[in-house]
């Protein structure tokens, strides 16, 4: 069984379901891309593994540990950290700040998963005493990231980390958190830009109406003429 | 020597007192600002929360008074302060047990809350007249003054008196106290960070595990705690009447608003730009006139504004800052 | 089923509403038997007052959402009416100070209109000292103008007088003067406080309620301050009950009917004063039931209920609060100078928040946010509860208080009997909106 396994996950907000038996698994430092059309569920099935919407049938598990019912906040203690689209940093705190109550839920010694994040991403340790409110939109997207691997999580899921940001920055995040799959985290993500990432990503998912429409490498998907044609503009 | 009588009495008529005035304010409206920025609502029971607290402390004082207990020169109602804070704390997190904790929990709309404020605020000044009545209530004891008028003169030889009375004193030394513990406790601890977090970002402070009872639990404590202080300042520094510290709630308001809703640092300097305006624009100036101009004996008091209209002064600034910067003068939450 | 509920519900909602205003009568003719009709007829009459006031404060909470904290100022600016109004003139004033007054307020007048149009067409660094320059001498210039025109009419007949006096118009004239101060002074805080967070019209209105009264209080040449202006007139076609008592047609058939002149004619008087509030009330009811079944009133609603999507829409959100909250206050406005029309006074100091602001926003939610019925019922119950608070605190603290020996803390506790009162509204405020937000006869 994979590391992250997500099966079958059926639900919803309200009455209709938004996800209809989709599938997700994520093994060991493995990256994993979501990608597909507006309205497909992406972001609905990263909040569902995240448990921050009731499926109505499905399992998921962690590490072969069943942790369906479990709070997002419980979900955080078992090993999964979460970077939200939007709203993922608190603005008039530092640097640092926001980089502690990302270990929040830690009761020992953050300072070296601290360090860790300064070195993945130098430039915070430059603007560590800075608001995060009043940085750029990619270092501000650096900020988010670094609070969510402050827990140092075995899963590291990111809703569209890359929405609003230049091309360059863009190649530059995708540049670390192929650093970050190194270490042997996992890596769930949402993407628009399914061609950059799909380059990157061990595995790609392209969903459509909540259900799994091709499951493969990164590299397969971007070969089939289907999936090219139909998601990738040619 | 003229110029410098000017000064001395725009120090002793103005600055003295509005500097004391200016930090009771600033204590409010931190409170007022606390509760917004966490519960997210504007809390009309404030007003009400500080004649309590003071009601409480002053009938602890007298009981200290009644036992022989004394703090020397300074009042009584100093070693009282520890005492009324605990049972406003107490009551404050009582209320919300009761009251608030409900409509956050069904996601009530902060208007809804802001009504619900005036519920708590009906029953807080029941409670505190209950407790202590309606009638004006001077409980400063100790020594009345660090420099008396004679003292000054012979210090001096100048003309012009100037008086600093221990309250005034106290307040303000009071003020950065408190002031510098909250900000230390904000800025450096992690419970006042959290409370930060939520404040800022509060559906990431969740995903980061804070625990919303626990900040909400502090906000309230904090927020009795500040109000028995601002209360029982302003209490020594003037007297207490109940229905006064429900007149507070407007300049208050206009502190935290004028500063930045939910800032701080802007609830503090909203607190002096609102005392130095409402005491600058009510004093008559016809005294530092005739120093300053010679040969010139104005007809008036050369006063801008009686002080029955001090109120207008707050509520002027208020308008002008919804006017021309509603964020405040730092920038404070919006929405 | 569900349909057969709503069925059950609806014939409850119309038997509801009945019964509530029965057991109100109930209690009203109740206290007229226990304690005299003047007693009922007073509570009644002030009762609909209040009513009125809670009918102007649920226009703008009910039907809008707006969080007026300040009725009280736009009682008391609305009671300022009868006494410029239909008092008799002060013989002498105008000419000894009113062209001063009227021209003191013309250059106010001329210098904020003045200082806004340098402001809009300037730019740069000149704009704030030009603003502030034509602000501080036309400040100048209206205090010159001002301090002397008011010293003058404060000098005439100050034991009586020394006050401008009023116009010596009918009073009734005076009612929707009084609406129309209200309204004019809702207009400037509205296009200020609108449009910005929901609670900054709540702490705006406390602000302008507080500098209403202080200048009821302060400004003798207006109306004697805390002097108070006695002796308003009533309006037609009330009588005054010295007139009946010397009236002999009256006296006899007060004897046939074996009721005590003197009684009958205060009671009279007081029938007299109902009749004419109930016809306002339902001229305003007939009147806000209209515009709420208009195009105008389903945009109101659709705005209450989803502020975003009507401004999705189109809708110019800010536009209809103002409106809504200008139309409320002049409706509170309309109720202070009938209230001061009652009185036969003006006692500036008599205006308090809490009985004028919250109590009447207490009124409106434990009535119905958004009925005009409710409201209606809410005012007048929540006026005698008020009222019987008062009289019942002091028995039930004496009962409470009993087994204390006599000394300081058995005291304490019968003084304090007095802000029963305020408890009693702060329980059923929260009560109400805990336990059954929609009222006691909920909006349909």
């Amino acid at each position: 069984m994979s590391y992250l396994d997500a099966r079958d996950m059926t639900g919803g907000y309200g009455k209709a379901d938004i996800l209809n038996s989709c599938t997700l698994t994520v093994d060991k430092g493995e990256i994993a891309v979501i990608v597909g059309p507006n309205g497909a569920g992406k972001s609905t099935a990263m909040k569902a593994v995240f448990g921050m919407l009731n499926l109505r049938e499905g399992r998921v598990t962690l590490d072969g540990v069943d942790i369906t019912a479990l709070s997002p906040q419980d979900r955080v203690k078992k090993g999964m950290g979460f970077v939200p689209q939007v709203n993922n940093v608190f603005p008039t705190m530092s640097v640092e700040e926001n980089l502690e109550m990302g270990a929040f839920i830690r009761d020992d010694d953050f300072k070296v998963a601290m360090e860790q994040v300064f070195t993945l991403f130098p430039i915070l340790k430059d603007k560590r005493r800075q608001n995060a409110g009043e940085l750029s939109g990619g270092q501000r997207q650096q900020v988010a990231v670094g609070r969510a691997l402050m827990t140092q999580p075995k899963l590291l899921m990111l809703d569209e980390p890359t929405a609003g940001v230049s091309p360059i920055v863009m190649d530059e995040l995708f540049d670390r958190i192929i650093e970050v799959a190194r270490t042997g985290i996992s890596i769930l993500m949402v993407e628009q830009n399914a061609r950059q990432a799909l380059e990157i990503a061990d595995k790609g998912y392209v969903l459509v109406q909540g259900e799994n429409k091709y499951t493969d490498t990164g590299k397969a998907l971007m070969a089939d003429p289907e999936v090219r044609r139909t998601f990738l503009g040619g | 020597m003229d110029f410098l009588n000017a000064l001395v009495a725009i120090t002793n008529y103005v600055i003295i007192p509005a500097t004391a005035y200016g930090a009771q304010l600033a204590l409010g409206a931190l409170g007022v600002t606390l509760v917004y920025s966490i519960l997210r609502f504007s809390n009309f029971a404030h007003g009400d929360t500080m004649a309590f607290g003071t009601g409480v402390v002053i009938l602890i004082t007298w009981g200290f008074q009644a036992m022989g207990i004394s703090f020397g020169p300074l009042p009584t109602a100093l070693l009282a302060l520890p005492f009324g804070i605990v049972i406003t704390s107490a009551l404050m997190l009582g209320t919300d047990k009761v009251v608030y904790q409900y409509y956050r929990k069904v996601k009530a709309a902060p208007v809804v809350m802001v009504m619900v404020s005036v519920g708590v605020m009906f029953i807080m000044n029941a409670l505190t007249r209950f407790l202590i009545g309606v009638d004006q209530i001077n409980f400063a004891d100790g020594a009345r003054f660090v420099i008396n008028a004679r003292q000054w003169r012979e210090m001096t030889g100048m003309s012009e008196p100037l008086t600093l009375r221990s309250t005034q004193v106290i307040t303000v030394v009071t003020a950065i106290l408190v002031v510098w513990a909250l900000f230390w406790f904000l800025g450096r601890t992690r419970t006042g960070k959290s409370m930060r977090a939520f404040s800022d970002n509060e559906d990431l402070a969740l995903l980061s595990g804070i625990d919303p009872n626990r900040v909400v639990a502090v906000t309230w404590i904090i927020t009795g705690a500040l109000a028995t202080i601002a209360g029982t300042l302003y209490g020594l520094d003037k007297s207490f009447k109940a229905f006064t510290y429900f007149q507070l709630l407007l300049p208050i308001f206009a502190s935290a608003i004028v500063g930045g809703i939910g800032n701080p640092v802007g609830a503090i300097a909203g607190g002096f730009v609102i005392s130095f305006s409402e005491v600058g624009l009510t004093y008559a100036w016809k005294k530092v006139v005739t120093y300053l101009i010679p040969n010139w004996e104005p007809d008036g008091l050369v006063q801008l504004l009686s002080t029955d209209y001090k109120y207008a002064v707050s509520f002027t600034i208020l308008i002008l800052v919804l006017i021309f910067k509603p964020t405040g003068l730092f920038k404070g939450k919006i929405v | 089923m569900s349909t057969a509920r709503q069925a059950d519900a609806a014939a409850g909602g119309r038997l509801r509403a009945p019964l509530f205003f029965a057991l109100m009568a109930g209690l009203i003719v109740l206290e007229g038997m226990t304690s005299g009709w003047n007693s009922a007829l007073g509570i009644l009459n002030m009762g609909l007052l209040s009513a009125i006031m809670a009918l102007g404060v649920n226009m703008q909470w009910g039907y809008a959402g707006l969080f007026n904290a300040g009725a009280m100022g736009f009682v008391a600016l609305g009671g300022l009416a009868p006494v410029l109004i239909s008092m008799p003139p002060t013989p002498g004033a105008f000419k000894a100070g009113g062209f001063g007054i009227l021209a003191a307020f013309a250059v106010a007048a001329i210098a904020v209109i003045g200082a806004v149009w340098l402001y809009r067409t300037l730019r740069g660094k000149l704009r704030g000292l030009a603003v502030a320059a034509v602000l501080i001498v036309g400040f100048f210039t209206f205090r010159w103008l001002f301090d002397p025109a008011v010293d003058a009419i404060e000098a005439i007949n100050p034991s009586a007088a020394g006050n401008l006096g009023g116009l010596g118009l009918p009073t009734l004239v005076s009612w929707p003067v009084g609406a129309l101060l209200a309204a004019g002074a809702a207009w400037l805080v509205g296009k200020i406080a609108l449009g910005l967070r929901s609670d900054y019209l709540a702490i705006a209105t406390l602000g302008i309620a507080e500098i209403v009264v202080a200048v009821l209080k302060n400004e003798q040449w207006l109306d004697r301050g805390v002097l108070n202006v006695n002796g308003i007139p009533r309006p037609w076609p009330v009588p005054y009950e010295i007139d009946l008592q010397n009236s002999h047609a009256f006296v006899t058939k007060m004897q046939a009917w074996g009721i005590d002149p003197t009684l009958g004619s205060t009671i009279t008087v007081k029938l007299a004063f109902l009749l004419l509030f109930v016809i306002v009330i339902f001229a305003l009811i007939w009147l806000t039931e209209m515009s709420l079944r208009s195009p105008w009133g389903r945009m109101m609603r659709a705005i209450r209920d989803n502020e975003v999507s009507a401004a999705a829409m189109g809708k110019n959100v800010t536009r209809r609060h103002l409106q809504i909250f200008v139309l409320g206050s002049a409706v509170i406005g309309l109720a202070g100078a009938m209230m001061i029309s009652l009185d036969g006074q003006m006692t500036p100091s008599s205006y308090n928040p809490l009985r004028y602001t919250f109590i009447v926003l207490v009124m409106v939610i434990v009535g119905g946010s958004g009925s005009n019925w409710g409201s209606i019922l809410g005012g007048v119950l929540i006026w005698y509860v008020w009222v019987k608070a008062g009289d019942w605190g002091p028995d039930m603290m004496a009962i409470l208080a009993s087994p204390f020996p006599a000394g300081p803390f058995k005291e304490h506790m019968i003084d304090s009997a007095a802000h029963m009162r305020m408890l009693v509204m702060g329980i059923i405020l929260l009560g109400v909106l805990r336990f059954s937000p929609r009222g006691l006869l909920p909006e349909k």
